[in-house]
């Protein structure tokens, strides 16, 4: 129970600067911790030493930088409400440049960011949200009259951590989006990776679940690395099993229960999606298992009956139709399903019940007669041997006699 | 098998087409044809099982019945050759050829009914067995057996096609052969109670007990006997033979013997675990169990006296009824006090279809035929002066 020792060992008075600092009671925030933990995966205790992480007034410095994208993300991230998402993303973490949230504009807004970089050289975590024009040397996006190529360059170069929020960022996501009529997409829209030329920590998602990103921020400050990703730079915690695998609505796929289309008799029962092209089975993303926006188990797209359109997922997202059916992965339809209700026998049938009859009358006829004859052949035998009583002869060979004429 | 103070068997003759031979034959077509559409279509095509009762009369009756009619062999095997009595040994080939299509057609018999017949060799192979399951006793000792008891057999065919050095050799090894052959069907006897008794309280009280497994193993040798005395019958009175009372009448004996212990430890399980009273419940149940009991209490007054015991009417009434008890026993454990109506599992049925039926006829057509023609055309009954052959 080490954790806990190390749980009650937090001073009282650092809980209560948490308690003002974050406005929130202290069984909230340990709550908090815990549930932050288990998202990441993290074995029983790590909620001690995320708690310590954060409970520590050391707030690292973050650079958020938007590009190509709509702010879903940061927009889900405020909708966070447990606890007030913001309050927390505002006083664990120093966020020092974020063009949607920050007060400053202009050129006082490219100053912060610089003195920023400057004063938290290779220490600060980028976060970058949204994609990156690379088409004619990325004119198609500017800040400050700067290309979103050079800013993000810039800004990596001394960052500790580069976190790609959104499929934008993770791949070049919707932006990136290839229309059947050219080769490429208008901006040529790239992820970070890309740009970069080096591997990132991708959360993607349209938007992602805010607490994937959380989990990878928090797991960065209480262990000074960020979390083991997939190759596609996704963290394993959230991004390691398929929907499809985890779906609420999966023993109706396995029992072959399908929604034929929208508001159908099947849909209507929350039947499973497949056939209406549910990416579920091609997708990986905890999306299944973990509620979006605590808003309630069924906030999310499969959970309120339209099926997943793969946005965590690089060339299915955003690039295969909608309703397409998906490519199964790991599991494949079965061609024969279990009954929904399960055959119970039935009563003996006519033709059934007359030939068990049958065969025990033929039976009990046979050893009836049988026993007669045997019976006969005996009584005979006994009266043979009785009149032949002390007559010579052989009167064993008489009576078989005897019976063979029986 | 050298023992020659005895006629010598001899092959009894005759014509091998027949009424009783036709209407074989025509029960096994039928067999045949359904088992296609079983093999084509599987079980639910042809069968009245179900998730509640996943075991039929192909497995109540066809095995665990069909098996243990076919102890015969075995039960005589013992005394002539365990306990030394040789003046027993003209019954050892007519009821070890019982047993072996008995054996072997139980063997045939589980194929039909497993849903996935062609994974059975699983069930043989070394990285796939389960030591641990009474099933795998079951299956092992069943297998392990029907190729003892064929190998038992063999001097019958070898005497037959004149092969004396084959058959020499075989003899050398005999021994062993016939103590495997009376180990093997002690095991699986025992086992087949033992099944139930893993199925717990989806037993009627009545059936389920920890001695079952003893209560099949005695139950098994006296229906071995049993069988034998009606197997003897049928046989004298079809062929137009003698009786072969100077044996049946003390072997009779021994069988009451072994159904004596066998009654009183039914009975003593039944009083020691407080289950008698379910015996007293008007129920189905209660009913096949009385008539269980009376199958094999009756035999006890019909045989009883020695001089009952020299009328072969008799003898074969009391045969017949101890095959019936022991038979009804099986079935009640099998099917009728199988209780898989437990809690919230309730509606379940189960009444074999005609189908299933025809089947099982088909199978003990299999068993009359391939008797009829061994007997007429193989050395299996002694011979006799009398041949009055039809």
């Amino acid at each position: 129970m080490g954790d806990m020792n190390e749980i009650f060992e937090t001073s009282r008075k650092t809980l209560q600067e948490i308690e003002q600092r974050l406005e929130m009671p202290r069984r909230e925030f340990l709550q908090f911790c815990a549930t932050l933990a288990v998202t990441m995966g993290l074995p029983a205790g790590a909620e001690a030493a995320v708690a310590k992480a954060i409970e520590s007034a050391k707030r690292p410095s973050v650079i958020w930088l938007h590009f190509q994208e709509c702010t879903g993300c940061s927009e889900s991230l405020l909708r966070a409400e447990h606890p007030t998402l913001e309050k927390l993303i505002l006083d664990v973490i120093s966020l020092d440049y974020h063009e949607t949230l920050m007060a400053a504009a202009g050129h006082q807004a490219e100053a912060a960011r610089k003195s920023a970089m400057q004063a938290n050289k290779g220490k600060y975590v980028l976060v970058v949200e949204g994609a990156i024009p690379t088409k004619n040397n990325g004119i198609y996006c500017k800040i400050g009259g700067q290309t979103a190529i050079d800013m993000v360059k810039e800004c990596a170069a001394d960052a500790a951590a580069v976190i790609a929020i959104g499929s934008c960022a993770s791949w070049g996501g919707m932006p990136s989006t290839i229309s059947p009529l050219s080769d490429s997409s208008p901006t040529g829209s790239a992820g970070v990776a890309e740009v970069l030329g080096k591997p990132v920590v991708t959360i993607p998602g349209c938007p992602p679940n805010p607490y994937n990103f959380l989990a990878t921020v928090v797991h960065f400050l209480t262990f000074g690395k960020l979390p083991e990703v997939d190759k596609l730079g996704r963290p394993k915690f959230a991004y390691s099993r398929l929907i499809h695998e985890n779906c609420e609505r999966r023993a109706h796929f396995d029992a072959g229960r399908f929604a034929m289309e929208f508001g159908d008799a099947g849909h209507r029962q929350g039947y499973c999606l497949y056939k209406l092209g549910c990416k579920g089975p091609e997708t990986y993303a905890n999306c299944s298992t973990l509620g979006f926006g605590d808003a309630g188990e069924n906030n999310w797209p499969v959970g309120c009956g339209h099926p997943c359109i793969g946005c965590t997922e690089k060339g299915v997202g955003f690039q295969k139709p909608i309703h397409q059916v998906a490519k199964m992965l790991n599991v494949t339809p079965p061609l024969q399903y279990p009954r929904i209700v399960e055959e119970q026998g039935k009563a003996a049938s006519f033709a059934s019940a007359a030939a068990v009859a049958a065969v025990a009358g033929a039976a009990a006829g046979a050893a009836i007669m049988l026993t007669r004859n045997l019976g006969l052949s005996h009584a005979a035998e006994e009266a043979e041997r009785a009149r032949d009583a002390g007559a010579v002869g052989d009167s064993d060979k008489r009576a078989a006699e005897d019976k063979a004429q029986v | 098998m050298a023992n020659n103070q005895h006629a010598a068997p001899a092959p009894v003759g005759g014509s091998l087409i027949n009424v009783v031979t036709l209407s074989c034959g025509v029960l096994i077509a039928l067999m045949a044809a359904i088992l296609m559409v079983r093999f084509l279509f599987g079980l639910g095509a042809v069968t009245g099982l179900n998730d509640g009762y996943p075991w039929g009369i192909w497995i109540a009756v066809d095995v665990v019945i069909g098996s243990a009619f076919a102890c015969g062999g075995f039960s005589v095997a013992m005394l002539v050759y365990i306990f030394n009595k040789g003046e027993y040994h003209p019954l050892v080939r007519p009821a070890l050829l019982a047993s072996l299509f008995g054996y072997t057609l139980a063997g045939a018999g589980v194929m039909f009914d497993l849903g996935r017949w062609w994974n059975v060799w699983n069930m043989y192979w070394p990285g796939s067995i389960n030591p641990n399951s009474v099933m795998f006793e079951v299956a092992i000792c069943i297998s392990l057996y029907i190729v003892v008891m064929w190998i038992e057999f063999s001097p019958v065919v070898l005497e037959q096609f004149g092969k004396r050095d084959i058959k020499k050799k075989v003899s050398k090894a005999m021994f062993f052969i016939i103590a495997l052959g009376t180990v093997l069907p002690m095991m699986h006897q025992s086992s087949l109670g033992t099944l139930l008794v893993v199925l717990g309280v989806q037993v009627h009280p009545l059936w389920q007990t920890p001695v079952l497994p003893l209560l099949y193993l005695l139950s098994a040798i006296f229906m071995g006997y049993a069988v034998v005395l009606f197997e003897s019958c049928v046989a004298s009175s079809a062929y137009r033979r003698k009786i072969e009372m100077h044996m049946l009448t003390p072997m009779a004996k021994i069988m009451l013997g072994i159904l004596v212990v066998f009654i009183v430890v039914r009975f003593g399980d039944l009083l020691v675990r407080g289950a008698l009273s379910k015996a007293f419940v008007p129920s189905v149940e209660a009913l096949m169990f009385w008539l269980e009991m009376a199958c094999c209490i009756a035999p006890l007054i019909l045989i009883g006296a020695e001089s009952n015991r020299r009328n072969p009417a008799r003898l074969f009434l009391a045969g017949i009824l101890l095959m019936l008890g022991g038979a009804l026993m099986r079935l009640n454990g099998f099917l009728i006090g199988y209780e898989t109506n437990i809690g919230d599992a309730g509606g379940f049925t189960y009444f074999p279809t005609l189908a299933e039926v025809l089947v099982t006829a088909g199978m003990f057509a299999i068993e009359v035929l391939g008797y009829i023609i061994i007997t007429r055309r193989f050395p299996v009954l002694p011979r006799e002066d009398v041949q009055a052959a039809h």
